[in-house]
């Protein structure tokens, strides 16, 4: 096509005027997270979120349920028993509510730490946020005997700072050896290793915790009310802002580090708020959730397969998507055998990867 | 339009210097044509007047020192092109030309109309219009470079600096790739500054060469002073003959001193 084009063709459309039409055509190619995407997404979530609060061990029935949230409008009487009311309200809705926090944190920090590293399989936990909290947890359990009267339970607060040290850890050697993104990536592996060794002693030494740091590790929801939605979500607030803001430097990122300096930006800058502003959000997610994998890594592939690759899109499609996944992972982990729990972490994994592998053989198979 | 002037600039990495004092003026509008062997340098040099390579001595666009810059300034002065550019695949062709819009938003700032009317001049002059919305890895090679160079114009840019534009190309491609260049420049009055690997096109299509050998400019002014068989030959350790093309320009062609004979197959 290329040798097609002659000089005298090249010549005139390089004289050519610039005409009103041309933005609205170029506009139209643009990947941006329009009206309809926002709406189905949201839709999504909210078909998921109430089908969440109304599916459980105790059926509380959709109409009475209503009915119940009609009665709270209005002032009216409800059709639920206090102890059905208190089901729904201190512990169906802030659990759903918790999912879908933690699951938005988890979607976007992962999306975001794939755009700092450029790689599809970064996910939140890679800069020694895991092993931080693992490694807190663990010594709350193992040295904290008895916490009853804590306002805030001893654990979250132990494993948010866990998981923003391990982090910030790694940021400072991995800036002691270099400014790349490799040596970062390095140093989480060594950050991390080193804070599994101090996590695998302690339990050593304490062999009766080993059941509890685990049923932690493996991710839950189990709320005690409202509390831990009121933990994560400053954290998650100030963590979407920063993200969504930095989604278009987050696309210049992809050019790398030379081509970003380029077009005028400082990558080391976007990187530093970008992984500040994810480890926040991981860390305030871990804190109330424990160690919940597979949703940093699916949702934004998920994203970039049906919405595209621009961060402008994945970012704020994460949070929905996130949040929707982790509701829905939720309802199964709590009804699939009822009524004993499963690990929500491993719900995520073995329900997320087939649905993962479906989806990206279907996307794979259309024309390119 | 922007005029560029090196004085003295050595360049180089951390462990090692590969560029040493190098000086050389490019009039507004004009084309030089950094050649040289591979590990010359050339690459390096052009990294320095882009601001990614550390370097010393004086780098003057339009007389002003450009470390004096800061970033999205020089970024709106100056376009570069690396010779093996990173294409983020899953963009859509105008996502990426669009980046190159940058320089002009603030840092959090979204593209107005005027952004969206630039990219779209810009793929319609490098006949881009029907791939603006297929995604990047769908691109053949002449179409990525292409759309390398959409983006890299959509800065607006007075100077654009091409590392091996034509890095992957056929003759052919290579050829358009290079008219379509001048006819930019021509059109905008842009200084462009590339290496070339082809003695010849750059011959052809450079006001000026520069030939660097070891980090050391060795021979430097309009193609028929550069290209002769003894510079050519000496600094590429080649054997090599320069014929006179039908349009007067030199044309670079290799010699084999002796073809051994062959021996009849038994």
């Amino acid at each position: 096509m290329l040798s097609q084009l002659s000089p005298g063709k090249a010549r005139r459309s390089a004289s050519s005027q610039l005409s009103p039409g041309r933005a609205r055509r170029s506009a139209a190619h643009v990947t941006r997270l329009t009206a309809g995407r926002l709406a189905v997404a949201l839709a999504v979530l909210l078909v998921v979120a109430v089908g969440s609060v109304l599916l459980g061990a105790t059926d509380l029935g959709w109409q009475r349920v209503l009915a119940e949230v009609a009665a709270q409008l209005t002032g009216g009487t409800s059709p639920l028993s206090e102890r059905e009311a208190a089901i729904l309200w201190e512990l169906r809705v802030p659990r759903v509510l918790l999912g879908g926090l933690v699951g938005a944190a988890l979607a976007a920090s992962g999306a975001a730490f794939q755009g700092v590293f450029r790689n599809p399989l970064a996910d939140p936990y890679l800069l020694g946020a895991a092993a931080g909290a693992g490694m807190a947890a663990t010594l709350v359990v193992a040295l904290v005997p008895s916490a009853q009267d804590w306002v805030v339970g001893p654990l979250p607060l132990a494993a948010f700072a866990g998981a923003l040290s391990g982090v910030a850890l790694t940021w400072l050697l991995g800036r002691s050896a270099g400014r790349g993104t490799a040596t970062l990536l390095l140093a989480g592996v060594a950050v991390a290793a080193f804070l599994t060794a101090i996590q695998t002693f302690v339990q050593q030494l304490h062999a009766d915790t080993l059941r509890q740091v685990y049923t932690w590790m493996l991710g839950g929801l189990s709320t005690t009310g409202w509390q831990e939605v009121w933990l994560v979500l400053p954290y998650l607030a100030l963590a979407s802002v920063v993200l969504c803001g930095c989604a278009r430097l987050l696309d210049v990122l992809a050019l790398g580090d030379a081509e970003a300096v380029s077009v005028g930006v400082r990558p080391a800058r976007v990187r530093l708020a970008v992984l500040a502003a994810a480890s926040l959000a991981t860390a305030a997610a871990v804190s109330v959730s424990g160690l919940i994998g597979f949703v940093g890594i699916v949702v934004p592939h998920l994203v970039r397969l049906l919405a595209g690759a621009s961060y402008r899109v994945v970012l704020p499609l994460s949070l929905i998507g996130g949040a929707a996944f982790l509701i829905a992972a939720d309802v199964l982990a709590r009804t699939a055998f009822a009524p004993a729990e499963l690990p929500i972490g491993v719900v995520t994994a073995f329900a997320g990867a087939p649905f993962f592998v479906l989806v990206l053989r279907t996307s794979r198979r259309g024309p390119e | 339009m922007t005029s560029i002037e090196l004085r003295g600039v050595s360049a180089g990495y951390r462990d090692r210097w590969v560029v040493d004092q190098v000086s050389v003026a490019v009039p507004p509008g004009s084309w030089l044509a950094v050649i040289g062997p591979n590990g010359a340098g050339k690459s390096t040099l052009l990294k320095a007047v882009a601001g990614l390579a550390r370097h010393t001595g004086e780098v003057l666009l339009d007389g002003r020192r450009a470390d004096q810059l800061g970033v999205r300034e020089r970024a709106r002065l100056i376009g570069y092109a690396p010779q093996v550019p990173e294409l983020p695949d899953g963009l859509t062709v105008t996502d990426y030309v669009l980046l190159g819009r940058t320089p002009h938003l603030g840092p959090l700032a979204r593209e107005s109309a005027a952004d969206l009317d630039v990219v779209a001049d810009v793929l319609a002059r490098l006949d881009l219009s029907a791939l603006a919305g297929r995604p990047l890895r769908t691109l053949s090679g002449g179409e990525r470079q292409r759309a390398v160079l959409a983006r890299v114009l959509a800065q607006q840019a007075g100077l654009l600096l091409l590392d091996e534009p034509t890095t992957g190309l056929d003759i052919g491609h290579a050829q358009a790739l290079l008219e379509l260049i001048d006819t930019l420049r021509l059109a905008d009055g842009t200084t462009v500054v590339s290496t070339l690997h082809d003695l010849t096109l750059a011959g052809q299509y450079a006001d000026q060469l520069v030939l660097v050998d070891a980090g050391r400019v060795v021979a430097s002014g309009p193609p028929a002073q550069v290209l002769t068989a003894d510079l050519v030959g000496r600094h590429y350790a080649a054997q090599v003959t320069v014929l006179s093309a039908p349009d007067g320009s030199p044309a670079v062609t290799p010699v084999r001193a002796a073809r051994p004979a062959q021996q009849p197959r038994t």
